[in-house]
């Protein structure tokens, strides 16, 4: 048989693509980070990183909005997260396959893939006017933790799916009841997966803008109750940019959240890969 | 002496797969019995009948009884956790928990509530020089169970399965997934612990069926076509069908 190109080519053809996209991923990774970093890095200094703004954000810092961001992403994982592994572990362990479970499935799907201007609507309608929670830390960090809550559900069920049957087995065998093998066995050995989901939940709500516009409210000051109205640091950024207030600082805004999702991700990826070498004893 | 084990009229269906048929065997109190046969004739199945494993299978169907010191493990007063707590399993391919050897020897006394660090700790000692263990592991004991090799994992569920203080304990092709010489450790283990422990194993090793056994049971087709004592049913079989599987004319 007549071949166009030889095994050999195509084969060196194939590994340029397949290397190409590779670096030119890289390459517009590092793009995007290397500019937000090149135009926000000169504007971050200790004055910037921990005091108020001044002026609507034309000067001054953003201590607030690092404070917003924090405290918003935590109450939106605290309560995303129990709900989210509680209803992985019941669709994974409990529920069997029928019409109601595949419902659900199919509902969590769909939550994934509803844009998060109408999680912010829903939050709005729903955390700030029906439930009269006004625009506040708890109203944003629910409605985050909506959004937050498919990601963390999906990604937690496959990674209790993956567990060994023999794990669970061996448990039972030895006399366990399936709550004390589910927490004793299953669950620590889908952790690595679980935070997975955790950190991509996260980094979903960390970084939110639409969903926040109408539940936290636009405060300038440090929020200290979960009633009081805040300002992370994504909707900040999109006020002073989209206001025009200050090019300059919203860039800085910018390199900070980057700068913050990094070090989240590292360190947590870091802890993950601990974890493992401890567990399977390398 | 009663049986430790007697099983009378088991049948036992998967959906409409009749798996094993009016299966009738008594087991001795203290001694090893193992079970041959073919692939998929049903062994597993049935030792995995004798500490309930099946219950999780939603198909899984039976009559007949299989009683344990005279009561039928199958009523519904029985509380599964004790059943299990008395017949323990080690399967087929070693499966420790990805935890620490100590935690996982610990795991079945700590789930039935020892909290104790000097019992726990006597107890893992104790199960794991059982197992013939503890010398290899004595000095590591904190770290994960993963990292030993298939035999020491095989041996660490042994150790872990005996730790619960069981009456009787199930192995399902034990040493399939080893190499020889792990599983002569195994083989010797099984002959130290058959004074304590009333052993059933799932072989498909004719060779290790005689080297452990002093009864054996020939499966075929969800039957048990014959069973007695092994010296006898391997040197002079009743049936035309366990001559033809032991000289492997078939299987």
């Amino acid at each position: 048989m007549n071949r166009i190109i030889s095994p050999k080519i195509s084969q060196k053809i194939m590994k340029g693509v397949f290397w190409g996209s590779g670096i030119l991923t890289i390459l517009l990774l590092i793009m995007i980070i290397g500019y937000v970093l090149i135009n926000g890095l000169p504007v971050i200094n200790f004055e910037f990183l921990f005091t108020d703004p001044i002026d609507s954000g034309r000067a001054g810092g953003i201590f607030p909005m690092i404070v917003s961001t924090i405290y918003v992403t935590f109450v939106a994982l605290v309560v995303a997260i129990p709900l989210g592994i509680g209803g992985a572990v019941y669709l994974a362990e409990y529920a069997g396959e029928g019409p109601i479970v595949k419902a659900i499935r199919f509902g969590s799907e769909t939550l994934a893939s509803i844009p998060s201007i109408v999680f912010g609507l829903f939050g709005y309608a729903f955390f700030v006017i029906y439930l009269g929670l006004g625009f506040c830390v708890l109203s944003g960090g629910l409605t985050l933790a909506l959004m937050a809550l498919p990601t963390i559900i999906r990604t937690s069920e496959v990674s209790i799916e993956a567990v060994p049957r023999s794990y669970t087995e061996g448990s039972l065998a030895l006399g366990a009841n399936k709550w004390q093998t589910i927490y004793e066995v299953v669950l620590p050995a889908a952790i690595p997966g679980i935070i997975t989901g955790i950190i991509l939940g996260m980094a979903r709500a960390i970084e939110e803008t639409a969903a926040i516009l109408y539940t936290v409210g636009a405060a300038l000051t440090v929020p200290v109750s979960i009633f009081d109205p805040a300002r992370p640091l994504p909707l900040h950024l999109y006020t002073l940019a989209t206001e025009g207030i200050s090019m300059p600082n919203a860039y800085g805004t910018a390199a900070v959240l980057v700068i913050l999702i990094m070090v989240i991700t590292i360190v947590t990826n870091a802890l993950v890969d601990r974890y493992i070498k401890k567990m399977m004893g390398r | 002496m009663p049986y430790r084990i007697e099983v009378q009229d088991l049948n036992v269906y998967f959906g409409e797969s009749h798996i094993l048929k009016d299966i009738n065997i008594n087991i001795n109190n203290n001694m090893v019995t193992a079970l041959i046969g073919p692939s998929g004739c049903g062994k597993s199945t049935f030792i995995r009948t004798l500490n309930r494993m099946n219950d999780s299978i939603s198909t899984f169907k039976k009559d007949g009884s299989v009683l344990l010191d005279e009561d039928d493990i199958y009523e519904s007063k029985v509380d599964v956790v004790e059943l299990r707590k008395k017949v323990g399993m080690v399967f087929q391919k070693p499966n420790p928990f990805p935890k620490s050897i100590f935690d996982n020897v610990a795991y079945g006394l700590r789930i039935h509530g020892e909290n104790d660090k000097d019992v726990l700790a006597n107890k893992v000692e104790e199960s794991l020089r059982a197992a013939a263990l503890w010398d290899e592991v004595k000095d590591k004991l904190e770290m994960s169970a993963l990292g030993l090799s298939g035999g020491q994992q095989q041996r660490l569920c042994i150790a872990r399965t005996i730790a619960v203080e069981p009456e009787v304990i199930l192995m399902d092709e034990p040493c399939s997934a080893l190499d020889p010489i792990s599983t002569t450790k195994i083989e010797d283990l099984i002959h130290k612990l058959k004074n304590d422990y009333t052993i059933i194993i799932v072989t498909h090793n004719m060779q290790q069926a005689t080297r452990v056994s002093k009864y054996t049971a020939f499966f075929l087709n969800g039957e048990i076509v014959e069973s007695g004592l092994t010296d006898k049913l391997f040197i002079e079989p009743e049936d035309k069908r366990t001559e033809d599987y032991i000289t492997g004319r078939f299987g």
